[in-house]
């Protein structure tokens, strides 16, 4: 055996070792696409909520009686928008990054779907999802400023979840979302900023970084 | 200087043995078919290398079934994990030897 075949052997090794276990298709362009959805979302949110009043000067009682509405009317078609514009951010994030996935993935000649990506999968959707039954809960009986820091924290906790199965870069976004979160906690009223800084700034930031060391 | 080439494992003398064995030591389990689809080869092809690991009892074979499609998965043993770690420290011993000849 020589040289150069002990060295080949061993570089297979680690690359396969390395392919088996972490989902490398990620691609930190959808990072960044995730975090430009967010912040338009953002802006609509802040629209919706208060209008051209502006952040300070917002009076419901005074918006509802313009728009001919009882106060509770107004707050469930508010609520009933943020929540559409919500899902909309959630699913062009989503399939964005599995459309880029997908592409990076045929690109390198790999299958997208492995046992690699169901571990990180299940394990991100396990707080993904504990979170966000958490919230609906907590809505239902009127705490709504719960939304803005619980969504931070138990995303973050999904993100340090699912990067066991990926590079382990991504760990550093899912602890600034927990921070940010508990931030956001200590100051209700805030949510929306905490959140556009989070799901928006943050992600966009991370992409860049990701896009720049690992897509080219 | 002897060179340890007796240290090296003869069950990893084929090279995709030595493969299947670092994405078994890599992953806590691990399907037929990702193996598969993973190294680029063909089911009889690895289906013989899987089975002479197994003899060795270097691998855990689970049989189980996903709704009515058979999924068989594999895992290291203890056995395994070590000969696969003995494995390499000789490879890396060879490695160091020869550089220095």
């Amino acid at each position: 055996m020589k040289d150069q075949n002990i060295e080949d052997e061993l570089a297979s090794i680690r690359n396969l070792m390395e392919r088996s276990s972490k989902f490398i298709s990620l691609s930190g362009l959808s990072g960044i696409m995730a975090g430009v959805y967010a912040l338009i979302g953002a802006a609509v949110a802040y629209h919706l909520i208060y209008g051209s009043t502006g952040f300070i000067h917002t009076d419901f009682e005074v918006m509802a009686k313009s728009d001919g509405l009882s106060v509770i009317n107004l707050y469930i078609r508010l609520l009933t928008n943020l929540v559409i514009v919500a899902v909309l951010v959630l699913i062009l994030a989503m399939g964005t990054g599995v459309f880029l996935s997908y592409r990076k993935a045929k690109k390198r000649g790999e299958s997208l779907w492995s046992p690699t990506t169901r571990s990180l999968l299940f394990n991100s959707a396990l707080p993904l999802v504990t979170g966000g039954l958490f919230m609906l809960i907590m809505v239902t009986r009127g705490y709504y400023g719960i939304v803005a820091p619980a969504s931070l924290i138990f995303y973050g906790l999904a993100v340090i979840s699912g990067s066991h199965y990926t590079f382990t870069d991504v760990k550093y976004l899912g602890i600034l979302q927990i921070i940010l979160g508990l931030i956001a906690a200590l100051y209700p009223g805030y949510g929306l900023i905490f959140w556009a800084l989070g799901f928006g700034v943050l992600h966009i930031i991370y992409g860049s970084i990701m896009y720049f060391k690992y897509d080219r | 200087m002897k060179i340890p080439f007796d240290k090296l494992d003869k069950a990893f003398e084929n090279r995709l043995r030595l493969q299947i064995m670092s994405v078994l030591v890599a992953n806590e389990r691990y399907d037929f078919n990702s193996l598969k689809d993973l190294l680029d080869i063909t089911d009889g092809n690895l289906a013989s290398h899987l089975k002479g690991l197994e003899k060795e009892e270097y691998i855990l074979v689970n049989k189980s079934f996903l709704g009515r499609k058979p999924n068989t998965t594999y895992q290291a043993t203890e056995k395994g994990r070590k000969a696969f770690i003995d494995h390499l420290d000789a490879l890396e011993k060879l490695i160091k030897q020869q550089k220095l000849i």
